[in-house]
C-alpha cells in the first residue's frame, strides 16, 4: 500500500526511528534528572544513560567514549572545531584550508573567521565534485593549522577521498577535521583510518532526535584541545558547557548503535533502490545528467538535473513528493546551489536539479511511484518550455542574446 | 513556499500555451529573462492590423510556478486589448491578481517585460518591411 506523500528527503533530516524514540522517552518524565547532579540517584540515572550514549555514538566511528564531546548539533560542532582550533592554536599559525563544496556550517564560519583575521583557503573540486589530493597539498603551508573536509556532500553525495586527505595533512603536522554528518552511520567511518582530529556529527541525520550532536576530539597520538565557545559550568571536559540534553543524547546513542548494527544490509538496499530510481528515469526521460561522481557517492543520494525544466515549478508538480532542489527559486537568495556551481554545472542545469534522499523505510513500490510522477510532470513541463522548444529547433541557447 | 490558490490553478492549468507560427503575420513575440537567472518567458500575440486589438495570446516558460503563472494569467489578460490598453498592464497588478510574495515580484516583472517586448516586436515588424524576424527561433531580440 502506498501511502501519500512520499519523503525522500533524508539528507535534509530523518525521521526519529520508533526504536530510539521507546528509549528517549522515560527520560523526560521519569529519569529526568540532570546527568551533572552528583548526589542523589536521579543524577546517577541520567549521567548512566549519557555514558551510554556517549559510549554508543563513540563506537559508531571507532572512537573512545572520552573523546566525545556533545553539542546541540552538528552546525555547532562545526564552529566549535574551526573556531576552537583557530583560538586554540593561533599563536602556532592563522591558516585554515577548507572546500568551497562544504556546508555552509564551515563556509561561514571560515568567513567569520577572516573577518577576526584568519586567512582561509576554499579548495575548489572536479567535476565529478572530489578534491584533487595535490590541491590540498599545494595549499598547506608552514602557517596552516587546520583542514577541514567533509566526508560526504550533502546536495551530491560524493565522498571525498579522505584517508589520503587526512594523511596529507598529518604528514604536515596539520589537525585535520571533518564534518562526517551525512556519512556517519550510512557508510563504514572510523577516526583511525581517516586520521581525523575532529569529527561533527548530527542524530536527526541518523534517524534520532533533532537538537543533538556531537565533536569527536582526539585525544590519543596526539591530543587535541578547542577553545571553548559556550563557558559556564564545564561540562564536556571544558569544551561546551551546558546542562546536557539527556534524552537526546539516549536517542543519539541508540541511533548510532541502530546504524552501526544494520549498516551493511541497510546500505546495501538503499543503493539498490537508488538505482532503481536512476535506471527508471532514464528509461522514461532524456536530457538529464547526474551530478557529481556516481562511483564516489553515498549509496542513498541521487542528484539529477532535467534540462529545460526549472525545479521549482519541477516540485510543484510532483508536491506528493518530498524532494529538494537546487535551483534558486526556493531560497531567498535567488542564487542556484553553489555546490552545482562548484564542480562546473552550467547554472541552467542547476536550477533544473532534484536531490533524492532515500531513507530507512522507502520501499521499491515508492521508487516506482516516484519514477512516473517526476517522468509525466518533466514532460508536462517540457512541453511548456519555450527552452526545449527552441533546443528541439536547433537553436544553440548558448548563443542567443538573452535579455537579463 | 506555498502558492496561492490562483497561483497553482494557472499551474495545473495554464492558459494559452503554445507558440504560433514563425511565418504568421500580424504576430508580435518576446523572449525575455535568461535560462542561467531560472525563468525564461517567451510571449506572443497576434493582432488584428485594422483595429489593432489583440486577438489571441500565447506562451512558453521556463521558470518557478509563478512564472508560469504570471505569464499565462498575461495571455489572458491581453486577448481582446487593443495594444494601447495592453501597455497598461503593470507588473503589480500582476502581483495583486495572483497574490505573489516579495521574492516572486520579479517573476511578475518578467511577465510586464515579455507584454512589452512582444508589441514592440509586432510593430517593428509591422513598420518595417514585414521580414520575419533573422533569429532561427522566430524570436525577436
Amino acid at each position: 500500500m502506498l501511502t501519500l506523500p512520499i519523503y525522500m528527503d533524508h539528507h535534509s533530516t530523518t525521521p526519529v526511528d520508533p526504536r530510539v524514540l521507546e528509549a528517549m522517552l522515560p527520560y523526560f518524565n521519569v529519569k529526568f534528572g540532570n546527568a551533572a547532579s552528583r548526589n542523589h540517584s536521579f543524577g546517577w540515572q541520567a549521567e548512566e544513560a549519557v555514558e551510554l550514549g556517549r559510549k554508543q555514538v563513540a563506537e559508531l566511528i571507532g572512537a573512545s567514549p572520552k573523546e566525545i564531546v556533545f553539542t546541540s548539533g552538528a552546525t555547532e560542532s562545526d564552529n566549535l572545531a574551526l573556531k576552537g582550533v583557530a583560538r586554540m592554536y593561533r599563536t602556532k599559525g592563522d591558516h585554515i584550508v577548507t572546500v568551497a563544496t562544504e556546508h555552509k556550517a564551515v563556509l561561514d564560519t571560515g568567513k567569520r573567521l577572516e573577518k577576526d583575521g584568519m586567512r582561509v583557503t576554499y579548495l575548489g573540486v572536479g567535476r565529478d565534485g572530489l578534491l584533487d589530493p595535490d590541491d590540498l597539498r599545494r595549499a598547506l603551508t608552514d602557517k596552516t593549522i587546520l583542514v577541514s573536509v567533509m566526508a560526504a556532500n550533502n546536495e551530491i553525495g560524493v565522498l571525498q577521498p579522505l584517508t589520503e586527505l587526512g594523511r596529507i595533512a598529518h604528514e604536515r603536522g596539520v589537525l585535520f577535521h571533518t564534518d562526517a554528518v551525512q556519512a556517519a552511520g550510512k557508510i563504514p567511518f572510523d577516526v583511525d583510518q581517516v586520521q581525523a582530529d575532529l569529527v561533527s556529527l548530527s542524530a536527526h541525520k541518523m534517524y534520532g532526535p533533532k537538537g543533538v550532536g556531537a565533536l569527536y576530539v582526539r585525544r590519543r597520538n596526539a591530543r587535541v584541545l578547542v577553545a571553548p565557545e559556550i563557558d559556564g559550568g564545564g561540562h564536556e571536559r571544558g569544551m561546551r558547557s551546558g546542562t546536557l540534553n539527556v534524552p537526546g543524547i539516549v536517542g543519539f546513542g541508540r541511533a548510532a548503535e541502530i546504524c552501526r548494527l544494520d549498516m551493511e544490509s541497510e546500505s546495501a538496499r538503499l543503493r539498490a533502490l537508488r538505482d532503481r530510481l536512476l535506471a527508471g528515469l532514464r528509461r522514461e526521460l532524456d536530457e538529464m545528467e547526474v551530478n557529481g561522481s556516481l562511483e564516489h557517492r553515498l549509496p542513498n543520494n541521487l542528484n539529477v538535473s532535467f534540462a529545460y525544466v526549472e525545479g521549482e515549478s519541477l516540485l510543484m508538480g510532483v508536491n506528493d513528493v518530498a524532494v529538494s532542489t537546487g535551483s534558486a527559486c526556493t531560497s531567498a537568495s535567488l542564487e542556484p546551489s553553489y555546490v552545482l556551481k562548484a564542480i562546473g554545472t552550467s547554472d541552467q542545469l542547476a536550477h533544473s536539479s532534484i536531490r533524492f534522499g532515500l531513507g530507512r523505510w522507502n520501499t521499491e513500490e515508492e521508487v516506482d511511484y516516484v519514477v512516473g510522477k517526476l517522468a509525466s510532470v518533466v514532460r508536462r513541463l517540457r512541453d511548456l518550455s519555450p527552452l526545449y522548444e527552441m533546443a528541439k529547433d536547433g537553436v544553440d541557447l548558448k548563443k542567443v542574446a538573452w535579455k537579463k | 513556499m506555498s502558492y496561492s490558490n490562483k497561483v497553482i490553478d494557472h499551474y495545473n492549468n495554464p492558459r494559452n500555451v503554445g507558440s504560433f507560427q514563425k511565418s504568421e503575420e500580424n504576430v508580435g513575440t518576446g523572449l525575455v529573462g535568461a535560462p542561467e537567472c531560472g525563468d525564461v518567458m517567451k510571449l506572443q500575440v497576434r493582432v488584428n492590423p485594422e483595429t489593432e486589438v489583440i486577438e489571441d495570446a500565447k506562451f512558453k516558460t521556463f521558470g518557478c510556478g509563478s512564472a508560469i503563472a504570471s505569464s499565462s494569467l498575461a495571455t489572458e489578460w491581453l486577448k481582446g486589448r487593443t495594444l494601447d490598453q495592453a501597455l497598461e498592464i503593470k507588473n503589480s497588478d500582476i502581483v495583486a491578481e495572483l497574490s505573489l510574495p516579495p521574492v516572486k515580484i520579479h517573476c511578475s516583472v518578467l511577465a510586464e517585460d515579455a507584454i512589452k517586448a512582444a508589441i514592440s516586436d509586432y510593430k517593428k515588424r509591422k513598420n518595417g518591411n514585414g521580414e520575419a524576424p533573422a533569429d532561427p527561433s522566430g524570436v525577436a531580440k
